[in-house]
């Protein structure tokens, strides 16, 4: 798997979302399963997919798909 | 509305860095912004607020800002937002058949409860998030339907943690073979314990004692909170607590941690020596319980609490049922800023009339 593969499937396996609702919409609360649960759930699933510690402050900041990808620059991942 | 940039300053201000007058110049501003804000947007505050007549003082002084039992946010349900921007409704953990307190949470609430905790817990475990074990069980995070203050409590720390793990199975009883494994696999790096107060002594300290059981737990730092209203019975008192814990976890830093479900974020945390501290974003006041003036710093009373988090409900300065003390301001020797104190009890087993000194009787 590439890195975006890697990353959709973080997201796929975390909110049992389908890959057509990976997009810009898909926000922090935006869906019943993106809740403070489901949230530390998928910074888990991002921190093994690739092998990185974040922050507090990233993690506080991971609002969304799309905002994710440019914390992940931070960790050297490439999306 | 300015309010987005207000709230992206608070994050910033310095967790204990503001002595005396500094700290009231901005603290008591957000505080009579807050309460202008939540008379305008909600009228059962406006009217709760506007029959005691508080403001006929000006809000000249943090004494003079208007507070509400916190018993009320358990009666009414108190919102300062539409109900559409409501994102959580977080409840007090009161036992069944007992009313509970209900908390409606917008984001901007919600962000800046993690933010300010971040904030915080960054002042006593830096700012690395370390390896945690959770003195509870998996269960208790599972139930989304049911957001308890110790759900809260858990998910809000474990932003702390990294490769969390529980001590408990979901019988609530102590797992000693998975917890030997996580302390083995994280053997001499600081680790994180967080537990309910209640929880770590019950399904921990006292099954290890009964046991004869140890874990060496050295350089891990536990952090408590929720109150010792459950080990009245067993007349544990901080000290003994810590003594305890020492012994059957051989850990040293031990902080405990007082705050309300109706402040969330904004919690007191005790300091290396014992006493707990207001930081930023919070205060204290001690009134008295019979005509709510203000007691002397040193006397009992009923503690009223301040946070600059509220923004979706009027709980910025809420009476609660605790009595407490003020030990001190500016002058803790852990060199912490503001005001620090200590929590004596609950109301209903106090006997306490009016502000009471601590060394008279």
């Amino acid at each position: 798997m590439n890195n975006k593969e890697k990353y959709d499937q973080a997201f796929i396996e975390s909110f049992s979302v389908e890959a057509d609702a990976l997009n810009e919409n898909l926000t922090y609360q935006s869906i019943a399963e993106w809740d403070s649960v489901g949230h530390m759930g998928l910074i888990a699933a991002l921190e093994d997919a690739f092998d990185i510690m974040m922050d507090t402050e990233d993690i506080i900041e991971f609002g969304s798909y799309t905002i994710g990808i440019d914390i992940m620059k931070k960790y050297k991942v490439e999306i | 509305m300015s309010e987005e940039g207000d709230a992206g300053s608070i994050t910033d201000w310095p967790t204990y860095g503001w002595s005396g007058p500094q700290k009231e110049k901005y603290f008591l501003s957000e505080m009579k912004r807050l309460t202008q804000l939540h008379r305008q947007a909600c009228p059962a505050y406006d009217k709760i607020v506007g029959k005691i007549d508080f403001l006929s003082q000006d809000m000249i002084s943090l004494e003079t800002i208007p507070f509400i039992p916190v018993r009320l946010f358990k009666l009414q349900k108190l919102l300062s937002v539409s109900k559409e921007e409501i994102i959580k409704t977080m409840t007090s953990s009161g036992t069944s058949g007992q009313a509970v307190s209900q908390i409606f949470l917008d984001k901007q609430t919600s962000a800046l409860q993690v933010k300010v905790l971040a904030r915080i817990m960054a002042d006593v475990i830096g700012s690395k998030r370390l390896p945690m074990l959770v003195i509870d069980c998996k269960a208790t995070v599972s139930d989304r339907l049911r957001f308890s203050a110790r759900t809260a409590g858990i998910l809000g720390f474990s932003m702390f943690g990294r490769q969390v793990e529980y001590a408990l199975d979901d019988d609530m009883t102590l797992n000693l073979e998975r917890v030997e494994k996580f302390v083995s696999k994280h053997a001499g790096q600081p680790i994180l314990v967080f537990g309910f107060t209640f929880m770590v002594w019950q399904h921990l300290v006292r099954t290890l004692e009964e046991s004869g059981q140890k874990i060496n737990l050295e350089g891990a730092i536990l952090i408590h909170g929720g109150g010792w209203k459950k080990l009245i019975s067993d007349a544990v008192d901080p000290q003994e607590y810590k003594e305890r814990i020492k012994s059957v976890l051989n850990i040293k830093k031990v902080h405990n941690y007082y705050g309300m479900v109706e402040q969330t974020g904004s919690i007191f945390m005790e300091c290396e020596y014992g006493h707990l501290h207001a930081s930023a974003w919070s205060d204290v006041i001690i009134r008295d319980s019979r005509d709510f003036s203000v007691c002397k710093d040193g006397q009992t009373g009923l503690v009223q609490l301040l946070s600059v988090i509220p923004h979706s409900y009027p709980g910025h300065s809420i009476l609660s049922e605790d009595i407490g003390r003020v030990l001190g301001r500016d002058d803790c020797p852990c060199q912490r800023k503001g005001t620090y104190f200590a929590i004596e009890g609950r109301l209903e087993n106090a006997e306490i009339r009016g502000c009471s000194d601590t060394f008279n009787g």
